[in-house]
């Protein structure tokens, strides 16, 4: 089957959730990356959104993380307040899915304001639940697509570090942190290392043997494809 | 506590200057008690709220917010807004403050208010640029900590399933901040889709009891396009259409004369 950048970087994120993983996540490409995980290799995965419910089991991709179907197919749903308190801050998240505008060689990133913050040229959302996922969840997971302008040499505003990203996850390749610095490992198929290097912001940083990630699998593209027509 | 017609509610609680939270997190949002605010063209206020979505988009775009106290202001799963974006990128149709926190730090500044406590304490904010709130040494162990001054509104309004006619008020699925909303400010305001003889249970049901609100005032549907469990759904187009609508000043003005200010409070 064919696919599209944003599937591979969704299916290869998918990948990297085990069974029992307990997964704190956002809306948008880590939703769809989770809840792939859970119809493909990992039905254990334990999806966890900051709207309070916890185990949810969609049954189609959420649009916002509040939405009813979460609650209706949690373990157990808590409140805002005790979520971020005792099940983020109490340590209890394996992994902190995170996306951003912008990300930097060392994992941090942006998802506040791009130019100045005072008077900015584009107004973000803004953080969220990011800065305490990224310094609270034992491990970060990052997605997002590969350009110039969001792999930049300098955020324009932290919204949260990068010391726990294990990962970055895009549709060019994967990223590990390795020396002090994101590192290319792999590349997608049909992907050069100078394509990825031309998207990046900075002089990137390359493994001495890049690998290769495998291409979606017929049933990866299956279940990616009835998660999002559901 | 007395059951309310919203009109009323909203004028006697609500006064220009007020810091107000009308909180909800992405369910039972209250849409039609924030719309009653733009229809008496409440002023100058400090709106307070994790994520303000749409409510906060169309009163900030109405000129009702002098600032905005959050944590994550985009349209859930769709994008930007647009009117917040407009006032803070080009002070339009005013200029806006912000005062902005984490999820968790503002999670944290309510339970202290609620609990009566000057500020909240929680392990946050280490490594972003968010202006630092301040942070006090655990005098246990030593550690460092962030402290975030605790949210006590003048005013809380919340939407809820419904109310018992001594106004003792009962909401389930996801609860958010609504509790704790209410109990962190100085007067309160729910509305609810019904009021019903009894409140038998439902699970994970959070009971207000009467005594800690203001007025309740009956709006069936009061929370659309946001949901109320149980009653109905989120109207997920709305929120992707509302991107179109709000994108235009022109546009956005006058779907707001169409849709709310020429609309009459139930």
């Amino acid at each position: 089957m064919t696919y599209t950048s944003d599937e591979m970087m969704a299916v290869e994120a998918s990948r990297r959730l085990t069974n029992g993983n307990i997964c704190f996540v956002g809306i948008g490409l880590p939703s769809v990356a989770a809840n792939l995980a859970r119809r493909t290799h990992a039905p254990g995965c334990v999806l966890v959104y900051e709207s309070g419910t916890i185990g949810a089991k969609p049954t189609r991709l959420p649009l916002s993380i509040g939405d009813g179907e979460l609650a209706e197919t949690a373990d157990s749903v808590v409140s805002v307040p005790e979520m971020f308190a005792y099940w983020l801050q109490g340590g209890r998240i394996d992994v902190g899915f995170l996306g951003a505008a912008q990300i930097d060689r060392h994992g941090n990133l942006n998802s506040t304001v791009i130019g100045d913050y005072a008077s900015p040229d584009v107004r973000l959302p803004g953080g969220g639940g990011a800065p305490e996922i990224a310094s609270s969840a034992k491990n970060v997971f990052v997605m997002l697509r590969q350009t110039p302008r969001a792999f930049v040499e300098r955020l324009d505003f932290t919204t949260s570090r990068g010391d726990r990203v294990r990962v970055v996850v895009t549709d060019l390749g994967i990223l590990e942190p390795g020396d002090g610095e994101l590192t290319l490992t792999r590349v997608h198929p049909d992907v050069r290392i100078d394509d990825v290097r031309a998207a990046t912001g900075w002089e990137l940083a390359v493994a001495a043997d890049v690998g290769e990630t495998s291409p979606p699998t017929d049933d990866e593209l299956t279940a990616l494809r009835s998660l999002e027509a559901a | 506590m007395a059951i309310t017609p919203l009109q009323e509610a909203v004028a006697s609680l609500i006064q220009d200057g007020d810091v107000v939270a009308f909180e909800g997190f992405t369910h039972l949002i209250p849409h039609a008690a924030a719309h009653e605010a733009m229809r008496q063209e409440k002023r100058d206020l400090t709106l307070v709220r994790m994520t303000p979505d749409v409510i906060y988009d169309q009163m900030i775009g109405m000129g009702c917010a002098r600032k905005l106290i959050f944590s994550w202001g985009g349209n859930p799963g769709v994008g930007s807004l647009h009117r917040l974006r407009d006032a803070v990128e080009n002070a339009w149709p005013r200029p806006l403050e912000l005062e902005e926190h984490s999820h968790a730090g503002m999670a944290a500044a309510y339970a202290a208010g609620a609990a009566n406590l000057p500020f909240a304490v929680l392990r946050g904010y280490r490594g972003t640029d968010l202006p630092p709130p301040a942070s006090v040494t655990c005098p246990f162990t030593g550690e460092e900590l962030a402290a975030v001054r605790a949210h006590r509104p003048d005013v809380g309004i919340i939407h809820a399933q419904r109310a018992d006619r001594g106004g003792n008020v009962q909401l389930w699925g996801i609860v958010g901040v609504q509790k704790e909303t209410v109990l962190a400010s100085a007067r309160s305001l729910v509305t609810v889709e019904e009021i019903v003889d009894e409140l038998d249970p439902r699970p994970g049901a959070i009971v207000l009891p009467s005594w800690v609100i203001d007025a309740v005032a009956v709006a069936p549907g009061g929370a659309r396009p946001s949901y109320a469990h149980g009653y109905y759904d989120r109207d997920n187009d709305f929120y992707v259409a509302w991107d179109t609508i709000s994108r235009d000043r022109d546009t956005f003005t006058e779907w707001m004369q169409q849709h709310v200010l020429g609309a009459t409070t139930a």
